[in-house]
């Protein structure tokens, strides 16, 4: 139909057309005046706590405790069983979060501007492997280094970001493909290239010698860094694309531990959902499969972009992390990605595939009529709150949400 | 089918080409077969108002 293929012409050139740029770390309350008291926001499709998985009652309950809302995680936990706190998904306040992805006001979160259209994205700032809030930590340590990303940090960073007018996203990210980072389990060169860019802005913001080699150290000693940073991207090129009247394109990609969900141009904001798949992947030593939960996380707005699972051809190395087999194999999952995507993106290319570009622009016709869904790296939390990362692995997109996408899709333009 | 084309056929090395289910590939390949195989599935999983609805929606 002429009307989708010229809608579709118009959601690639908006997502190629994006021009990130990572310009500051400022409060959450300050970045989303609406984010009330009490108010927590999630990762996924909407989910009310009777519905949560493990983690990310861990998580809400931490958070609760974080802000001051309550004065202990078991009271915390009861306040939210009792309907105390009003739960609301990231991308419905312009923000994504990774595994359990929760926001709250009085957390920093890292701005990015998408200067093409004007549009902000925000995201908490990572906090690092192991116990943490994200996979559903929630002890001491895991609030203390909240309160210090908080106080010290997140105010650092910003500073940092103004005094050097932001980070470009667009050229780093092509630069993290060319030396094997895909973006979503493997952030190693992008991690070092925004170390390199802050760390002459981060020494002048920070007087204080030892402050500035914990704030260094953080960074440097966190593989995972700019994952954070290329979600916010990822959220900050993909809402300009929401809306397109007869646009079959998705818009979003996220999981909340119990439902995937996905948004299309074509139909709005309406959630597209269906019950989350278990990761295939690898396993720190001690876990295994019994100990996993569910997918989760916002951190699939990285894969709706073309990154992560579909340029898995620019990460050898992490398709043996994640257990996807060969890294000489790792090319395919790009190659077969672009089978349910309209574009390549001519700016984020691989030299591994004779510099084919990432595949873009995600069309639920070609994923209804292929059978092939969207391929996403992941980490894997532990199923229980409060224990963290057990593993890395893959998962695919379950194809129920596409199908009842394409149907609705469909009563759009008045087709049955 | 003629003689002559049938006689070339069974004399001849075969050349296949394997499209959709994967385990007819394999059981000739352990026969020593050459087998090119096509990972192949109907459209739409092959439900037909699925894909009665694709070919409205322009694939």
């Amino acid at each position: 139909m002429e009307i989708i293929e010229r809608a579709n012409e118009e959601a690639i050139r908006r997502m190629l057309a994006g021009d990130p740029v990572l310009v500051d770390v400022i409060p959450a309350e300050e970045a989303i005046p609406t984010l009330g008291d009490r108010m927590i926001l999630h990762a996924g499709p909407p989910i009310d706590w009777a519905r949560m998985c493990g983690p990310m009652r861990g998580a809400v309950a931490g958070i609760a405790c974080f802000e001051a809302w309550a004065p202990n995680l078991n009271v915390a936990a009861e306040m939210a069983a009792s309907g105390t706190f009003t739960l609301h998904p990231n991308h419905h306040f312009d923000a994504v979060g990774p595994m359990t992805g929760l926001t709250t006001r009085g957390q920093p979160v890292m701005v990015v501007e998408n200067r093409a259209f004007g549009n902000r994205a925000y995201c908490t700032i990572n906090e690092g492997l192991g116990k943490v809030m994200r996979f559903g930590g929630n002890d001491a340590e895991v609030l203390d280094r909240l309160c210090w990303l908080r106080d010290d940090f997140g105010p650092a960073m910003g500073a940092a970001l103004r005094e050097m007018g932001g980070i470009p996203l667009k050229n780093l990210v092509a630069r993290g493909l060319t030396m094997g980072d895909e973006m979503h389990q493997r952030n190693v060169a992008c991690s070092g290239l925004t170390l390199r860019q802050l760390a002459p802005a981060l020494a002048r913001a920070i007087q204080d010698r030892d402050a500035l080699a914990r704030c260094l150290a953080f960074i440097g000693g966190n593989d995972q860094f700019f994952l954070n940073i290329a979600m916010a991207m990822g959220k900050a090129i993909m809402d300009p694309v929401r809306d397109i009247e007869g646009s079959s394109v998705v818009t979003a990609m996220a999981r909340n531990g119990t439902d995937f969900g996905i948004r299309v141009s074509g139909t709005g904001d309406t959630w597209f959902t269906a019950p989350v798949e278990m990761p295939e992947g690898l396993y720190f030593p001690g876990f295994s499969e019994v100990d996993a939960n569910p997918d989760m996380g916002d951190s699939t707005i990285v894969e709706t972009v073309g990154l992560g699972g579909f340029a898995m051809g620019a990460a050898p190395a992490v398709a043996g992390f994640v257990g996807a087999g060969l890294a000489s194999e790792a090319g395919n999952f790009t190659r077969t990605m672009a089978e349910i995507t309209l574009a390549e993106n001519p700016e984020w290319s691989i030299p591994a595939l004779d510099y084919l570009g990432v595949p873009t622009g995600i069309d639920i016709r070609l994923v209804i009529e292929t059978g092939l869904a969207p391929t996403i790296n992941t980490g894997i939390a532990h199923k229980e709150p409060g224990i963290g990362q057990v593993g890395a692995g893959v998962v695919r997109a379950p194809l129920a949400c596409f199908r009842d996408a394409l149907r609705a899709f469909a009563q759009t333009l008045g087709v049955s | 089918m003629s003689d002559e084309i049938n006689e070339t056929l069974l004399n001849a090395d075969l050349k296949v080409v394997n499209l959709g289910l994967e385990s007819f590939a394999l059981e000739l390949t352990q026969q020593g077969v050459e087998v090119v195989h096509v990972d192949w599935t109907p459209p739409a999983g092959g439900d037909p108002a699925l894909a009665e609805l694709l070919s409205k929606l322009g694939v």
